[in-house]
């Protein structure tokens, strides 16, 4: 099958008059259709820049895409100019924000935040009582009364706003979703339900969807395949077999494991990664890694691991690099 | 909407009351009693006290400013110590020359800079947003009776095209408007720009984006609304600083206003007309505060909706 | 750990209103370098007034040299006593600093306590205060200024009090609302939390997150309350004449300003330049104590 998206060789950078912010680095990873890829990641690993860079939503002036590719159905969106990149944002890739407080225009009704998307991609010419009755049939599919589309947002709660942006990024029918951290600002019990709303739409729609997210539960409940980022480069990837019941693991995706609590074993503590991520306009040489890892060895502060593979699963680290290399 | 309003005049008597009593209060520090300033130094300590009986200054303090609000309310605001003509009909008579110069000074400035600190905003660190910035700095610095004195020099004695003083024409409120519209423009020039860049940032104008909205419409659609809303506020509160300033203007261009009308007589100690000049004042900003919030509302729905008698 | 991107010691460092990155950042800011050195040769002026030329020449009448332009003898020119005009615009810089300095300086430190008082006790104390500033506020700022200084009578002491009084409320207003900003914000109530005694909240959590608003707004004030006891004094309400002002220099100039226009071109000039260069600087100063808002 072809993939919907590819990204290839992603870099992307923050540039400002006092440093340079190193946020993607040569991170290539597929989207196939109606699958869902999960990023995993610390905060400050690059998985927000990516989103964005997918979107050429970056800051003006200081957010630049260094090299990569970024292929949409085979058409590479860096190369598109401005305003077909317009037509696909929205249409074809949607986004949703992290936090539904801030996401949703305070002076705007919701009706007309969710109609605004229609009436800017109406390509078929509805007419106003047919954009009416889509805005009503897109409140239905998130659970809000359609009554409520005269409301502003603050008179919605958090999980409810949050379902009203989940609306907007519906509306057209994308092919991909990008849900940005989507249900870190609410509450845990909120959390289930607007994820299960979610998955449900995102099946009966047979969208594909780029889950960030830095909690491997929803990426366990919900993904097909998982690439776990650090410090901008992609560590680990596979499928969701591969990471949650492979044998062979990156150091780091070992430690974010055991900084989760296990219901089945019984461990007296978590284990925490020791140190914290590095700073990103001052990135260790070699594994971006080392200077936490456990394992670290005079190679790792040299040289960037190369890539281990093993059917689907791919890790970067010396540690089985060097095993595959005395296997064969 | 109409409750919030009614609300909001109805907090509005106590505040007039206050600034009464603060106008009053100031006003009973002056040294030497009235009559002893009315009647000149040359006065017997009889005829002094015997006038001080007939204007009622040898009664308490807090007496006479109850007296005051009883009359006020009944439009007698006393008469003035001079001409002995009625308080209340100086003012009335002069007034509409100081609220159409403030109006027009008002209006002017956010003409210019509204429009301009958006565009500067939207187009940042451009040629025109650094002239801009700049330009704007540098005005705000201008005090508006020293750039009226300029304007003066230059188009009235100079080139002769505007009057230099009075308010005998229409045209001859252009240079005192410019006065004190051209240093405002650039105050409320670089308030909007702050405000435009401060909502660009947000979260719901990357939504915007996302949709794939075209960038016109991010900026008028979604981000205007938002930034305007704390520029309508500091336009209000600036009206106070722009009525201040027109009691100067006034002055460097010679305009029969409530502002001159207050200069004198606080020159020639006439307290019953400073008194009633600073309470016309302050009534005028006050009222022009009561305008700015209802607007505020009209523009935030969580106001307007707060005051629907509904859920909030 | 190699980097130190959350080390807590430098963040501690960080939360401090000035420190090191502070000055680098001002200093890199070439607009509010040349304020702080318009501003510093404002000060000298100020401070050597009487080295540079006595103050006698500023105000004893020369009518012998009435009136005469620019010239090399008299660089701005004379006034109609035969004062020289650069002299009278050194010795005003005293007045005019003073003036502004100092109600400033009193006006931010009542600001501060009754912002202080009101921000971390709420309740009756935050009502009751700030319905009277709201309310003196309600008083265009001109307005209140001239009134007392109808009542007091016109001079230093009674301009520099006016300045004062209605001014604190404005202050109040805005310290507050930064003291507000930071008493809700999580690691003050994590020190409540802690038992920590309110004195030493203030002290360490407040006072040092709040300084920042408060100098930005401190040095723009100066420049506001120059203008404004130079439009006082323009009306006959600030400094009296001989004593050189540069508002009543303006006021004096205005009737011979056809034919000799240095008389208030010049003393008009000293007021943009000083209000200038205290705005540049509190640009500066706002950009560098909170360097987030720049990008």
């Amino acid at each position: 099958m072809d993939s919907l998206l590819s990204v290839r060789n992603l870099v992307t950078r923050y540039e400002t008059d006092s440093a340079t912010v190193e946020a993607v680095n040569d991170i290539s990873f597929d989207v196939l259709p109606g699958e869902t890829l999960g990023l995993v990641g610390e905060t400050g690993a690059g998985k927000t820049t990516t989103a964005l860079s997918i979107l050429q939503l970056l800051p003006e002036r200081t957010g630049v895409i260094k090299s990569g590719a970024i292929c949409y159905k085979g058409e590479d969106l860096l190369s598109k100019s401005k305003e077909e990149m317009r037509l696909i944002r929205g249409a074809c890739i949607s986004m949703i924000f992290q936090d539904p407080m801030t996401a949703l225009n305070p002076v705007l009704t919701i009706g007309e935040q969710i109609r605004e998307s229609l009436e800017i991609h109406n390509y078929d010419g509805l007419s106003r009582e047919q954009l009416d009755e889509r805005v009503d049939e897109l409140l239905e599919m998130v659970g809000i009364r359609t009554s409520r589309k005269y409301d502003y947002p603050h008179q919605f709660s958090g999980g409810m706003k949050q379902r009203v942006v989940i609306a907007i990024s519906l509306a057209c029918n994308p092919e991909l979703i990008i849900a940005d951290e989507p249900t870190t600002a609410l509450d845990v019990t909120i959390q289930a339900q607007v994820l299960a709303m979610m998955m449900d739409l995102k099946n009966r729609l047979k969208t594909s969807m780029i889950m960030i997210t830095h909690d491997l539960g929803i990426v366990a409940q919900t993904c097909d395949k998982v690439a776990i980022m650090y410090a901008g480069e992609i560590v680990e990837s596979g499928t969701v077999r591969d990471i949650y019941l492979g044998e062979k693991h990156h150091p780091y995706t070992v430690g974010l494991f055991g900084s989760i609590p296990d219901l089945e074993k019984e461990t007296r503590r978590l284990s925490p990664i020791e140190g914290i991520m590095p700073d990103p306009r001052n990135l260790p040489t070699g594994c971006k890694f080392h200077p936490r890892c456990a394992h670290c060895t005079a190679r790792c502060e040299r040289e960037a691991p190369p890539v281990y593979r093993e059917g689907s699963h791919e890790i970067r680290c010396h540690l089985f690099a060097a095993e595959d290399a005395n296997g064969n | 909407m109409l409750k919030y309003i009614v609300r909001r005049v109805l907090t509005m008597i106590p505040t007039l009351l206050v600034v009464i009593f603060i106008v009053l209060f100031l006003m009973n520090l002056t040294p030497g009693s009235p009559a002893l300033n009315i009647l000149g130094p040359d006065a017997t300590q009889e005829m002094v006290e015997e006038l001080n009986h007939k204007l009622g200054y040898d009664r308490p303090f807090f007496v006479r400013f109850v007296d005051y609000v009883v009359n006020l309310v009944q439009g007698d605001m006393g008469t003035t110590y001079r001409t002995n003509r009625s308080v209340f009909k100086e003012i009335v008579t002069r007034y509409p020359i100081t609220v159409r110069l403030s109006i027009l000074v008002i209006v002017i400035a956010c003409c210019i800079g509204i429009p301009l600190g958006i565009l500067s905003a939207v187009k940042q660190y451009s040629f025109f947003d650094t002239a801009g910035t700049v330009g704007a700095l540098f005005m705000a610095c201008i005090p508006a009776f020293w750039l009226g004195l300029m304007l003066v020099l230059l188009f009235s004695l100079k080139l002769g095209w505007l009057p230099a003083s009075g308010t005998d024409h229409w045209y001859s409120y252009i240079l005192p408007a410019l006065t004190q519209a051209i240093p405002q423009s650039a105050r409320s020039m670089r308030m909007t720009r702050t405000s435009m860049l401060e909502t660009i940032r947000q979260d719901y104008i990357k939504t915007a984006r996302s949709k794939g909205q075209i960038e016109r419409k991010v900026i008028l659609k979604h981000a205007l609304k938002n930034a305007l809303l704390p520029v309508v506020t500091m336009v209000g509160v600036d009206f106070g600083f722009i009525l201040g300033g027109t009691i100067v203007i006034e002055r460097v261009f010679s305009i029969n206003g409530v502002g001159t009308l207050i200069l004198d007589a606080i020159q020639t100690k006439d307290i019953p007309l400073v008194t009633g000049c600073a309470v016309f004042f302050a009534f005028f900003y006050m009222l022009v505060l009561l305008i700015v919030d209802v607007l505020y509302a009209l523009i935030d729905p969580r106001i307007k909706a707060r005051y629907r008698g509904q859920k909030a | 750990m190699k980097k130190n991107a959350g080390n807590p010691e430098r963040r501690r460092k960080r939360n401090a209103f000035i420190n090191r990155d502070t000055w680098r950042r001002f200093k890199k800011n070439k607009a509010s370098l040349v304020g702080l050195i318009l501003f510093l040769i404002f000060v000298l002026f100020m401070i050597f007034a009487d080295v540079i030329v006595p103050y006698s020449v500023a105000i004893e009448n020369n009518i012998s040299q009435r009136l005469q332009p620019p010239s090399a003898e008299h660089w701005f020119g004379t006034d109609a006593f035969g004062r020289d005009v650069l002299a009278r615009i050194i010795h005003a810089s005293r007045y005019s600093l003073l003036m502004g300095i100092v109600s400033v300086v009193i006006g931010i430190v009542c600001g501060s306590v009754l912002a202080a008082i009101a921000g971390l006790y709420g309740g009756i104390a935050d009502r009751t205060i700030m319905l009277i500033m709201d309310t003196i506020l309600c008083i265009p700022f001109m307005l209140l200024a001239l009134a007392i200084v109808a009542a007091l009578g016109s001079g230093l002491e009674n301009l520099l009090m006016a300045l004062v009084i209605a001014s604190v409320p404005i202050y109040v207003r805005v310290i507050r609302s930064s003291i507000l900003t930071v008493v809700e914000s999580d690691f003050v109530e994590a020190a409540r939390s802690l038992g920590t005694p309110d004195r030493w909240i203030v002290l360490k959590h407040i006072l040092p997150n709040a300084i920042g608003t408060i100098i930005v707004q401190a040095t723009m004030s100066v420049g506001t309350m120059i203008t404004w006891a130079a439009a006082l004094s323009y009306v006959g309400m600030g400094i009296q004449p001989p004593a050189p002002e540069w508002g009543a220099m303006l006021s004096e100039g205005k009737n011979y300003m056809l034919q000799y226009p240095y008389l208030v071109i010049f003393p008009g000039l000293a007021i943009v330049l000083c209000c200038l260069s205290l705005n540049l600087m509190g640009d500066g100063l706002r950009d560098a104590l909170d360097p987030k808002l720049k990008d």
